[in-house]
């Protein structure tokens, strides 16, 4: 590599990663809590048990489990009801003050599955791993938020690959691995910094580029709105909601009927913004690790209860599915998260060795450079 | 370390072939969890914790 191009590379290391450090330092340290967050809340917060039932008890019908929750939500309609991954005893039922209310403040009702009755309504939104959650996808901004910490993972991205770059020149004349632990400070963390870095760049590329997908996850959902969904339901369009719409366990069962071999995974209510204002959607998903992301929805008139149309989702839908798993690391049981939690602290090493070397190099009269420089012509005087 | 080994400058190939070896074994392992349960979970816990292994045995060893 040329000089030239040589000096481009650490610019552009240098700038993408003194732009994105802090924020990413926020999103490694509120991440971390966010890896073990059903483990969290388990601890921090009581949770009324659904009651264990021998196997094969057959599920309660769903306009029963949707009742109840309404009952105890007084005022409230149903927006989504969800089969509870983790638990299946429960269902969720999201609720809303109206149909067309911004889901991200309905309250989450849990039910009994099999008996119906209602567990808890629990108000989440003080919890710390609420708080952590925030702050990891929008510090507390909303769509702005999300999309400006999406920019500061493109630049994350931008730094890991132009960290590979410039990692080629300063490990010339050392073997892989090497950790001068007998030199000053700043080469000690500059070699923390590069094994760090260098062992870790496919898990902070995938980690940090499925990261910026998410955070286009809103403007993923509108795209699907307007077009596969607009398309399906266009005969639709001109429709008034229907008055009285037909069973939510009808819709499920046409809609477990018209997808063989898939497991219901939610159903979205007419109106919502997973749904046309006409349909039951029942959002229809696999048994693999994988499949089991892939959502497929069956849209239920809620007028007649016949199905309209069931369609896989559009390639940009599944990368959004596909891409969540690779973020949160929550896809290979507890030793998996407890590897994604130690790689996430060497990201924090990484990123904070980098701030010292940054700090170093902007200290006026020496540079970093020249310090590793003196400090090598005193280790090769020494040693000849 | 000799002088005359310092002086010799390794080719890009010496410099990126165990951190291309790591980096592949990482993809593995990030998917392999996703493929599939079971011998696939384990697959990925043990092709992921190389990167985090590494780091302590290259600074346990140092010098």
């Amino acid at each position: 590599m040329t000089p030239k191009a040589l000096r481009r590379w650490s610019w552009i290391h240098k700038w993408s990663s003194v732009i994105c450090t802090l924020f990413m330092l926020m999103l490694c340290v509120t991440g971390l809590p966010l890896i073990f967050h059903d483990e969290i809340d388990g601890l921090l917060h009581e949770e009324v048990k659904a009651a264990v039932v021998p196997e094969g008890t057959p599920p309660a019908n769903l306009d029963r489990v949707v009742v109840s929750a309404l009952a105890a939500m007084p005022g409230q309609v149903a927006h989504f009801l969800i089969w509870d991954r983790d638990d299946p005893n429960a269902m969720l039922v999201s609720v809303g003050k109206t149909i067309d209310a911004n889901p991200a403040d309905n309250r989450i009702v849990r039910v009994d599955a099999h008996t119906a009755a209602f567990l808890d309504a629990p108000d989440v939104t003080g919890r710390f791993t609420y708080i952590m959650l925030k702050l990891h996808s929008d510090m507390f901004a909303g769509l702005p938020g999300k999309l400006f910490l999406g920019l500061m993972g493109i630049l994350f991205c931008a730094a890991v690959i132009s960290g590979v770059v410039v990692y080629a020149p300063s490990m010339r004349k050392k073997r892989f691995g090497a950790y001068r632990n007998d030199r000053p400070r700043v080469v000690r963390w500059l070699d923390l910094h590069n094994l760090a870095g260098i062992l870790l760049v496919m898990w902070t590329l995938v980690v940090g580029f499925t990261g910026v997908i998410n955070t286009w996850a809103d403007l993923v959902l509108k795209m699907w709105q307007f077009g596969q969904l607009a398309e399906m339901t266009a005969q639709y369009r001109d429709r008034a909601p229907p008055a009285h719409p037909t069973s939510v366990q009808a819709a499920a069962d046409v809609a477990a009927k018209a997808t063989p071999g898939m497991l219901p995974s939610f159903i979205a209510f007419p109106g919502t913004i997973f749904s046309s204002k006409s349909h039951y959607a029942v959002f229809m998903r696999g048994d693999t690790p994988v499949t089991s992301r892939l959502l497929k929805p069956a849209l239920i008139d809620a007028e007649t209860g016949k199905l309209t149309d069931s369609r896989d989702m559009p390639w940009y839908v599944t990368a959004l599915f596909i891409s969540q798993p690779l973020h949160f690391g929550d896809y290979g049981g507890m030793p998996l998260k407890i590897i994604w939690a130690l790689l996430d602290i060497l990201t924090i090493i990484v990123l904070g060795t980098g701030v010292y070397l940054w700090l170093r190099r902007r200290k006026p009269g020496e540079s970093a450079a020249r310090n590793l420089a003196n400090a090598a012509a005193r280790q090769a005087a020494l040693t000849s | 370390m000799t002088m005359i080994q310092l002086r010799r400058r390794k080719t890009l190939w010496q410099i990126f072939r165990w951190p291309a070896v790591v980096a592949i074994l990482s993809t593995v392992g990030l998917l392999s969890a996703l493929l599939g349960d079971g011998i696939w979970d384990g697959l990925s816990w043990i092709l992921l914790a190389i990167p985090v292994a590494l780091y302590g045995v290259f600074l346990g060893r140092s010098g």
